[in-house]
């Protein structure tokens, strides 16, 4: 039985009223060569066979690697309360449950993420979460030149190249003018930066710590910016603001990040959580939803959503942004893990993750041929230099049991021989030994 | 400033000129229908408008509406007090609730109303 509520009749004099011939003529823009040609799927299988076949599918997956992986994507311990809690089925089968008068429970959840996205970057307001943190950052670079009414953006290079590509081709159609500035032995041209400031820039977009593992305070660069009237859009790794001077004390004026690290598992790509913060001020002018505290006609505390009028089924295509969604089961999944932390566990974790780093840095720098630059202070991850490509190196270390790290060749020419090593509070003083031990074996 | 002397349009805006100024509000009847006014997105000081282009949006409890330009101009003020009192707008549209002044601006030749002519209009729609 097809679901399909159309008839061919129906499907005909819709194409007809819209000028098309056909369906596929709708997908003209998708290029030929990632269009589907066939799905070439076998006949239906038992649920046993299945269930056995897919099994075996999943071993395929390298998930013995030790990982030393990063670029943005973090190997963080999950614990099982975050699975428990957030599998909760008042929470896990919920649809889009905005009611107030039925869904107190969903919206508190929201607010109180919204708290803690707002506690850990020292800003003002949350909003309920966006798709990712690529995604993110360019809602916040449509946001600054709404706030601003100018196009320009300066970009450091320093941004995680996948957000760069992200924001290059979701504003590849709008009068949008990026400058990017490049960075200059892994760390921020801030000379460059703020040289290239002017009364037509509407934001610079920075990234702390940034793509290759450099940690810098931005205070300076963004009181130049302000200076011209010209907005800070920041994007960070939440759990490096452990310990790290805060966006919101550095005067970011928007904040995003991506929120994997807080609770979510590596899972190819997703689904991973957007988050976005910024100052009370420039509230109205911030896409997404946003949750409420409020208090009911018996006097009772309760949650909405609120400031609806900046959406889309409310302004149209007067919108504050496209968006019409958020991440809510993964921000949950970030709330539970940042309370079960807590504000102490929160810093315990970033201090871990940091001085396994630098004992890291200490084993790989003592591998002749290896070095290390030491310009700038990094916190979890870090770039080294190899005697050689850092693919086949990347290569060679699956072999012998790890992901070595991210081969910077692949978005950087000429850095070939540089590859980002990352390092989380799962990684033991022994598995540190080994990699260093293997990662000389294979030079 | 009398209510005789300010003109009127069919998106229940106002707008009444002294010397080469002209300030824009939105009626009394505009601002009951929409309830209570919650928010005003001001323009920014020299910002150009065609007439009939969105000049603002105002949000109230019920709905987020745009306020067009009743004429061309250039923004040389808004009303300052709109931001933390949007409710001005329900207590005195055609007063102290003003939205914003157009200067230099070009008055439009047709579609406008005198009081007694949107009167009517109202009456009629």
């Amino acid at each position: 039985m097809p679901f399909i509520p159309t008839t061919d009749g129906d499907r005909m004099a819709m194409l007809q009223a819209i000028g098309v011939p056909d369906i596929a003529a709708l997908f003209a823009d998708v290029p030929a060569s990632v269009r589907i040609s066939g799905l070439d799927l076998p006949p239906g299988r038992s649920e046993a066979d299945v269930y056995e076949h897919m099994h075996q599918v999943s071993h395929r997956n390298a998930h013995h690697l030790i990982g030393f992986l990063g670029g943005g994507y973090y190997d963080h311990f999950i614990p099982a309360c975050v699975d428990e809690m957030a599998s909760r089925s008042e929470f896990y089968t919920a649809y889009t449950p905005y009611q107030p008068e039925a869904s107190q429970g969903t919206l508190q959840a929201i607010f109180e993420y919204q708290t803690a996205i707002c506690r850990i970057t020292d800003m003002e307001v949350a909003n309920a979460s966006l798709y990712d943190g690529g995604t993110a950052l360019y809602e916040a670079a449509m946001m600054a030149i709404r706030l601003t009414g100018r196009k320009k953006i300066l970009l450091d290079s320093g941004v995680n190249p996948i957000y760069r590509n992200i924001l290059y081709s979701y504003t590849r159609n709008l009068a949008v003018d990026f400058v990017e500035i490049p960075v200059v032995h892994g760390q921020s041209d801030r000379d460059r930066i703020v040289s290239a400031l002017d009364d037509q820039t509407a934001a610079i977009i920075l990234q702390n710590p940034n793509f290759f593992g450099a940690v810098d305070d931005f205070t300076d660069v963004i009181q130049s910016a302000h200076a011209k009237g010209c907005l800070a859009v920041m994007s960070v790794y939440p759990v490096s603001l452990g310990i790290l001077k805060t966006p919101g004390k550095m005067g970011a004026d928007i904040v995003t990040g991506e929120g994997q690290s807080l609770g979510l598992p590596l899972s190819f790509g997703g689904p991973y959580l957007g988050f976005m913060a910024t100052r009370l001020a420039h509230v109205r002018k911030m896409p997404g939803r946003i949750a409420g505290a409020t208090i009911d006609a018996n006097g009772r505390r309760g949650f909405v959503l609120t400031l609806q009028a900046r959406e889309q089924h409310i302004r149209r295509e007067k919108a504050m942004s496209n968006i019409c969604s958020n991440e809510a089961l993964c921000a949950l999944r970030a709330l539970i893990y940042l309370s079960w932390l807590g504000k102490a566990g929160f810093k315990d974790l970033a201090h871990i993750c940091a001085q396994k780093a630098e004992y890291a840095k200490t084993r790989l720098s003592a591998i002749p041929g290896v070095e290390i630059k030491k310009s700038a202070p990094t916190f979890n991850e870090f770039t080294i230099e190899l005697p050689c490509d850092a693919s086949g190196v990347v290569s060679r270390m699956i072999d012998r049991g790890f992901a070595a790290g991210f081969p910077l060749g692949r978005y950087y020419k000429g850095m070939e021989n540089y590859l980002l090593v990352a390092v989380t509070e799962k990684r033991t003083r022994e598995q540190i030994g080994i990699f260093a031990e293997a990662l000389e074996g294979v030079l | 400033m009398s209510i005789m002397e300010m003109h009127f349009t069919k998106d229940h805006e106002w707008f009444r000129v002294e010397g080469d100024e002209a300030t824009v509000g939105i009626t009394d009847h505009a601002q009951q229908a929409l309830g209570d006014i919650t928010f005003v997105d001001l323009p920014k000081v020299g910002k150009v408008v065609s007439a009939h282009d969105s000049l603002l949006v105002v949000e109230s409890v019920k709905a987020a509406s745009d306020v067009f330009a009743p004429v061309a101009g250039t923004v040389s003020a808004v009303n300052e007090k709109l931001a933390s009192s949007p409710e001005l707008i329900n207590q005195s549209a055609c007063a102290d609730g003003w939205l914003c002044k157009l200067k230099p601006f070009i008055p439009a030749m047709t579609e406008l109303m005198t009081a007694e002519q949107y009167k009517i209009f109202l009456q009629e729609h």
